[in-house]
């Protein structure tokens, strides 16, 4: 490759909203549930029906706005997206054109090179369609009208980006946001927040960009960071060859690690937006704004440096545990408990993070309660346990939420504090260990470490360390 | 009472014959049907009678009357609902093949409204496909034929509800009006009919064409069952976001014989070219007798009149368009029977359940919002829109109510319009721009052409101003006597015999 090519990316990103309710009827948005259950005649669409607005959603849109440094319109509307298609029960879905109810603002993000502002077009709300199951054994296709009606933000950015990781910061960055804000748990798997990258290249230097592609079907970071790659090399390649980049929509495989045309410009829908005149226009008062405002949970900055000033936590332990609202939910309700912050964050920073990353999972996926790390914490702090025993506790509560006094209690794990049991063991391992013994008088300081080990283990790892240290040393002389 | 008796009652005065022991709602139900089942072999008003559930709601209405539950006005009183109006468990079709097989599972806000107040369903009365015409000829189940003479249609696109009141098939009906729906067909049928301001009564139910400028309301024999019966369908509804809260919904207390200073402007534009001799002589005679009652009469230029048309074809054709997308064959109604793929089908199922009329204006509405020619269309029409509502600000400022024509001729013959859709389009002139500007609008016959056939006086009222258009309708109506067609009498006659 003889040329410098530099990548354009924008985001569109689609956050299913935590409301209870949906946005235009009193259905329950909750997941699951048998097909066509959680419907009415408005979420089917029915004739006759008409939609009212659901509040919250308008206060969550305008708290992920407001927390993004969007302008807001204060006078928005909802309009049209015309086009049929059996998921949309109207075949119109009910999004905003014209006056979005957000524009214009940025996010941070960090980069190598220091900080970078990513632009904010607009967010817009709307609805959600229904999910089609096609059934290729009874070759027909079915529709569950359950998700029909469930609230979205679009947030969609500028082109803004260069890379798969600003792509990636980016993305972290917003989750962070909206879930601090309680607007959406963001779950890619599940579906609740979804990106759509619009990628195009062009030779480094020029100032106009290039023929764009828009990718969808991105299910997690990591597709979306192999999708931008795939996609840059494919269209850098189309360049090369001299052949022309086809501004198109195109569904990528994370399993093949390909993508595949769905549709071209030339069969572009006209949706014929217009305005929907069964709602009428969204009136945003001044002192809505400020009470959303005065109403905003404290965001992962605020929390951050709270956490450094409170707990007195390092600006990196600060920086890991906030890296995850639902860790930073976890180390304040055990704080809480046991008053112990910097126990607390020991144990998610070094046990609970190494777990994750050895099972390869989000902070979102813990499920162990608050009380039972913090019984872990008073258990090791009164010395009912030793820090050893603590971990291997520790991971029963990651993985099974059990009741660790329960479970010191059941499998007789308390530290053994018989100092006459503890001596005739340790006089043991130095009878059975004389090669060690005499290292350990040559000044081999290895030496008494592994006798300390191998009391340990003798003992299952339930003595006290500081009385282990005290009785060896003694008996070595 | 004998039938003929019951029969000739207005709604009110049925109402409270009932109330009184006089008469029972299943009196007054049996009559109604035996008149219906004259009728309709020469009039097609119905496309659904429910002639056992009407028969058992009267029962239990007719206990809960005498129980002392029920003591409203109408209680008892049988009605006849415009075929897109939706009621929970009776076919509800919009006179469309698309819909022909549709039961509701659930009632239109204005329909349950009516139920607490003690009425009694007929059935569903006939209409132009999705209420897209002006003559109840494009239904997919025949048309209907006016009372008065069965070779001319009735109007519409509530054609069917205002030939049931007019043949005595019902005491009252609900029709809908989004460009003169109610009102252009009670002055073909010698009935009163009256749209309120949109808003008053909620949407909820009724299958939407122009959902901004749709609005149910009452076809009846007079205005003060009209205005009684408003007074039960007018509610804010939290289902229709559109709907209004109002406070000043006890209409019947307008029913005054007294117009001394009421001003009443007659706009110029509306008593010019296109418009019929006799049914102009007979509107302006309409305006003397309220002038006579000491009403100022006086003559004005309203303007904008030339635009309401086109902004209207193009604003309730695109709101149209998007509205009846839904009918798709997927989910209910007509699906055509064989066909290619998922498009195959949307395509059959489309083209073979809606009438041409209704095509006419999807593929018009689609036009209108599609890229390149929105701004060109739709959103000039929509300008247009804020320029025929500030024209009528201006005109309320000087008068109480516009009093005009509600057609410019009487019932054309069958046939005659459905050629010419331009022509038929031309014939709403004077309802359409009252649509434009929400404003409410009344219909009240005041006299019969050469041929026989009725003609109306129009009294258009400002926004939330229904009371004047009631005041001057009621008092115009007291020098007159109410008239039923021949016909209807002579079925009754009939009966009286037996």
């Amino acid at each position: 490759m003889s040329k410098q090519y530099e990548t354009v990316i924008g985001l569109e990103v689609h956050v299913e909203l935590a409301t209870k309710t949906k946005i235009f009827c009193a259905c329950s948005t909750e997941f699951g549930g048998a097909p066509n259950t959680h419907t009415c005649p408005v979420c089917t669409g029915m004739p006759g029906s008409l939609p009212v607005l659901n509040k919250q959603v308008v206060e969550y849109a305008l708290a992920v706005g407001l927390a993004v440094n969007c302008q807001i319109n204060q006078y928005c509307k909802f309009d049209r997206k015309n086009y049929f298609y059996p998921d949309n029960p109207q075949n119109y879905q009910i999004s905003q054109l014209y006056l979005p109810i957000c524009h214009d603002g940025h996010v941070e993000i960090d980069t190598p090179a220091g900080k970078k502002k990513i632009g904010i077009h607009e967010i817009h709300m709307e609805e959600d369609a229904g999910k089609l199951i096609h059934d290729e054994w009874e070759d027909c296709s079915l529709v569950d009208y359950n998700r029909s009606g469930v609230p979205l933000i679009e947030i969609v950015s500028e082109p803004d980006m260069r890379s798969g990781d600003e792509v990636i910061a980016y993305l972290e960055k917003l989750r962070l946001i909206i879930q601090y804000l309680g607007a959406s748990d963001c779950k890619l798997q599940e579906g609740s927040m979804r990106a759509d990258v619009n990628l195009s290249v062009r030779e480094a230097g020029s100032s106009e960009l290039g023929t764009r592609t828009e990718m969808k079907n991105l299910n997690s970071f990591k597709a979306i960071a192999r999708a931008i790659e795939g996609e840059r090399k494919r269209q850098i390649e189309l360049i090369e060859e001299g052949k022309p980049v086809v501004q198109e929509t195109r569904r990528w495989d994370d399993n093949k690690e390909s993508s595949y045309a769905m549709r071209s410009k030339e069969d572009a829908r006209d949706y014929r937006y217009f305005p929907d005149p069964d709602l009428p226009p969204v009136v945003i008062s001044d002192e809505w704004i400020g009470n959303i405002k005065s109403r905003q949970p404290e965001l992962r900055t605020e929390k951050m440096a709270r956490y450094q000033e409170e707990f007195k936590l390092s600006e990196y332990d600060a920086d890991i545990i906030t890296g995850s609202k639902h860790m930073a939910d976890i180390f304040e309700a055990v704080t809480a408990i046991c008053g112990k912050a910097k126990e607390a964050a020991n144990w998610l920073m070094v046990e609970a993070m190494r777990l994750l990353k050895e099972h390869d999972m989000d902070p979102e996926e813990m499920t162990f309660s608050a009380e039972n790390l913090a019984k872990l914490i008073h258990l090791v702090d009164n010395g009912t346990i030793n820090r050893t025993v603590g971990k291997e506790v520790f991971e029963k509560i990651f993985a099974e939420n059990i009741d660790p006094e329960q479970y010191v209690e059941e499998k007789g794990l308390r530290v053994v504090n018989d100092e006459e049991e503890l001596r005739r063991v340790i006089e043991g391992i130095v009878s059975a260990n004389p090669q060690s013994v005499e290292d350990y008088h040559s000044g081999k300081e290895k030496a008494f470490g592994f006798l300390v080990g191998q009391t340990m283990r003798s003992m299952k790892g339930k003595a006290d360390p500081g009385a282990v240290n005290r009785i060896l040393k003694e008996l070595l002389g | 009472m004998t039938a003929k008796e019951i029969l000739s009652l207005t709604a009110v005065q049925l109402g409270k014959k009932i109330k009184d022991g006089e008469v029972t709602s299943v009196e007054a139900v049996k009559a109604v049907l035996d008149q219906i089942k004259a009728m309709e072999p020469l009039l097609n008003s119905f496309v659904t009678i429910e002639e056992e559930k009407a028969l058992e709601q009267a029962e239990e209405v007719q206990k809960r009357i005498e129980a002392g539950e029920l003591t409203g006005p109408l209680a008892g009183v049988p009605v006849a609902v415009k075929d897109n109006i939706c009621i929970d468990g009776m076919k509800t079709t919009c006179s469309s093949k698309i819909l022909w097989d549709f039961v509701p599972t659930y009632t239109a806000t204005a329909v349950e409204n009516l139920k607490r107040s003690g009425a009694v369903i007929l059935g569903k009365t006939n209409m132009d496909e999705f209420a897209m015409g002006s003559t109840t000829e494009t239904s997919a189940y025949g048309a209907t034929r006016n009372p008065w003479n069965p070779d001319h249609v009735p109007g519409g696109s509530s054609g069917g509800s205002c030939a049931a009141v007019a043949a005595a098939e019902c005491f009252y009906a609900l029709g809908s009006d989004t460009g003169g729906s109610i009102r252009q067909p009670a002055s073909f049928c010698g009935v009163t009919g009256l749209k309120p301001t949109y808003g008053t009564i909620s949407r909820y139910g009724l299958i939407a064409y122009g959902s901004s400028l749709d609005q149910i309301g009452p076809v009846a024999k007079d205005v003060t069952d009209c205005a009684a019966v408003l007074e039960v369908l007018a509610s804010h509804d939290e289902k229709d976001s559109t709907s209004v809260e109002r406070k000043d919904c006890d209409f019947t207390e307008a029913l005054r014989d007294d117009v001394k200073g009421m001003r009443i402007g007659i706009p110029a534009d509306y008593l010019g070219e296109g418009l019929d001799l006799e049914v102009r002589e007979a509107v302006l005679k309409a305006a003397r007798i309220l002038e006579e009652k000491g009403a100022i009469l006086e003559t004005f230029d309203l303007g904008m009149v030339e635009y309401a048309i086109p902004a209207y074809y193009v604003i309730a054709s695109a709101e149209a368009s998007s509205n009846l997308s839904r009918f798709d064959g997927v989910k209910y109604g007509y699906r055509a029977k064989e066909y290619d793929g998922l498009h195959g089908m949307y395509k059959k199922s489309r083209s073979q359940g809606f009438g041409p009329e209704v095509k006419r204006r999807i593929m018009l509405g689609s036009f209108v919002l599609s890229s390149g020619y929105y701004d060109a269309y739709y959103l000039k029409a929509l300008k247009t829109k804020a320029l025929i509502k500030k024209a009528f600000d201006e005109a309320f400022s000087k008068y109480d109510v516009i009093l005009g024509p509600a057609s410019p001729s009487t019932a054309p013959k069958l046939g005659e319009s459905l050629s010419d859709p331009l022509k038929m389009y031309l014939g709403d002139i004077y309802t359409i721009s009252v649509n434009l500007a929400g404003l409410p609008g009344l219909t009240v016959p005041c006299g019969k052409d050469s041929k026989g056939l009725p003609i109306g006086v129009q009294f258009i009222g400002d926004c939330f101003k229904e009371k004047n258009i009631i005041r001057a309708g009621f008092a115009f109506e007291q020098n007159r006597s109410y008239e039923m067609p021949q016909m209807a009498a002579d079925a009754m006659a009939g009966k009286e015999e037996k």
